[in-house]
């Protein structure tokens, strides 16, 4: 056996070896994990058709809960239309920053790094701490949950939207530099139409987050759907929680048909 | 008075690798000069220092009589509208159509906010119809730039390009993405703009054969540095070896014997 070849079996005795520790090192820190938090595995499994059969028998909407139907979808209205507008106004705010973090577009490398450290802030503290972060200077307010989702959803959009341009548009930008186009010709006739699908297609999925965010917000800081929820589940009206439940998963069904469909005609 | 004048460029990035070195030629009004050289050779940084695109880090570019080594904003813009640009991927706006993309060509010469939002004059417009006629895109015209092939999309490059109203032209790498048949068609646009309009052109080339065919100056470039510069009846095989630092039998132009 030549020294080449014995070298080429190595590859695959090294990577064989790679799939096998990786492997066992799961299934201990599974095993390690379970320990510490005394979690039992077939206890786990055993509680699904538990809750399932809980779930069944309680959170189903009935004759009674219908009643409220009016009332959630209001309060659902409102939660929809504040997704749309909290994920509108951090797009634009988004887009104008990714220009400044983007590669090709951006004006200079300190502010580029500083927009990207800034956006992944933003991004990375969860939208529920911002929530319990601003109830201090907003109190128990819309406000709190709008401002909340501005910033998580701004940090998402921003790094998204830096990478959607890097990928996109160097090649045109290089060109309408050379035919001297100024900055922002180039952003609006250059930048804008290549990655438009692409910048529709994250405010679509942002407002769908956005709106499951907002009910978990809306519990903590009082406002729209989540309160409802809240108030249903607290007044042990389990039914009427469960058609809140049910009426957010149709909406968000539905923007995701609607979102698909635009897609489809814009590309 | 010449066109255009390098005078001892030099390019180094990162104050490290050093792509261009002591560069200097001359380009008289209306010639068709083709640069050649192996890859990593500064072909391209050689072009970019021209309309700016890269910033020589030392030696002044002479453009139409002015030097245009520190020119900033509004002013080099205003140079960068006499110098067309094609690149070896077209770089167009693949989701905008032909036309419009032709119609980029004049950016340059309206203000950003009319350019930006895409108002073109029924003047600008009905130049952009002629020279998508003289490229034979009339049919295309409304198509989306993804739907063409790329040799449509080259010529919509060149039609660009010609929008602008150009001075001189700069090709990076035309032809290197397209087939024999479009690349011929590319070239015969190339010399054909160049004799009937009076635009320079200066063109980064592989295809050696179709350098020596189409130009009648070849400037050879090798690690930055210009080793031959001069008409292409002159560059012998040796040179040629010369320039790709190659040795006998090992450029596919040894195959055949090569036509000079």
């Amino acid at each position: 056996m030549s020294g080449k070849e014995r070298k080429e079996i190595s590859v695959f005795i090294k990577r064989r070896r790679i799939y096998t520790i990786t492997f066992i090192s799961i299934i201990a820190l599974f095993v390690f994990a379970a320990l510490i938090t005394e979690y039992d595995p077939v206890k786990g499994v055993l509680s699904f058709p538990k809750a399932t059969v809980w779930i069944a028998s309680n959170l189903i909407p009935n004759a009674k809960s219908l009643v409220r139907l009016p009332n959630i979808l209001k309060k659902l209205g409102e939660t929809a239309l504040l997704s749309v507008a909290v994920t509108v106004v951090s797009a634009v705010f988004a887009f104008f920053f990714s220009l400044l973090g983007s590669k090709t577009t951006k004006v200079n490398g300190v502010i580029a790094r500083a927009v990207r450290i800034f956006a992944a802030f933003f991004r990375n503290v969860p939208d529920v701490v911002w929530a319990i972060l601003l109830m201090f200077s907003f109190g128990q307010n819309v406000l709190t949950g709008f401002f909340a989702l501005f910033f998580t959803t701004f940090g998402m959009l921003t790094r998204t939207f830096i990478e959607t341009i890097d990928e996109v548009s160097s090649d045109c930008v290089e060109a309408l530099n050379a035919s001297g186009a100024t900055y922002m010709q180039t952003v609006f006739q250059g930048i804008v139409p290549s990655s438009l699908s692409e910048i529709i297609t994250w405010v679509m999925f942002m407002i769908e987050t956005n709106i499951r965010s907002s009910t978990l917000i809306g519990i903590l800081t009082g406002t729209g759907i989540g309160y409802l929820f809240d108030l249903y589940y607290k007044r042990l009206d389990y039914p009427s929680a469960g058609l809140v439940v049910l009426s957010i998963v149709i909406l968000v069904i539905m923007i995701e048909m609607v979102s698909t469909n635009i897609r489809k005609v814009i590309l | 008075m010449p066109i255009l004048q390098l005078k001892n460029v030099n390019k180094t990035y990162n104050n490290v690798t050093r792509a261009l070195e002591d560069i200097s030629l001359t380009i008289e009004k209306g010639e068709f000069v083709s640069i050649i050289g192996p890859s990593g050779a500064g072909k391209s940084t050689l072009l970019r220092c021209i309309n700016r695109l890269v910033d020589a880090s030392q030696g002044d570019v002479i453009f139409d009589g002015r030097n245009i080594n520190h020119i900033r904003g509004k002013e080099l813009r205003k140079v960068r509208t006499k110098m067309g640009m094609i690149f070896q991927h077209y770089n167009l706006v693949n989701r905008l159509s032909v036309i419009e993309n032709v119609l980029h060509g004049r950016l340059g010469q309206k203000s950003t906010l009319v350019g930006a939002i895409g108002i073109y004059s029924e003047k600008e417009k009905e130049q952009a119809f002629l020279i998508l006629d003289k490229l034979g895109l009339t049919e295309q015209a409304y198509k989306r730039c993804d739907e063409l092939s790329g040799g449509q999309k080259q010529r919509v490059g060149i039609a660009r390009a010609l929008m602008q109203e150009p001075k001189m032209i700069l090709c990076d790498e035309p032809i290197a993405s397209l087939d024999p048949n479009s690349a011929k068609i590319i070239m015969d646009y190339l010399s054909d703009i160049n004799t009937t309009m009076n635009i320079t052109c200066v063109i980064n080339l592989h295809q050696v054969d179709v350098a020596l065919k189409y130009s009648k100056r070849i400037i050879g470039v090798t690690a930055g540095r210009i080793v031959y510069d001069g008409p292409p009846n002159e560059l012998g095989t040796k040179k040629l070896h010369e320039i790709y630092q190659s040795r006998e039998g090992q450029l596919i132009n040894d195959i055949e014997e090569l036509a000079i």
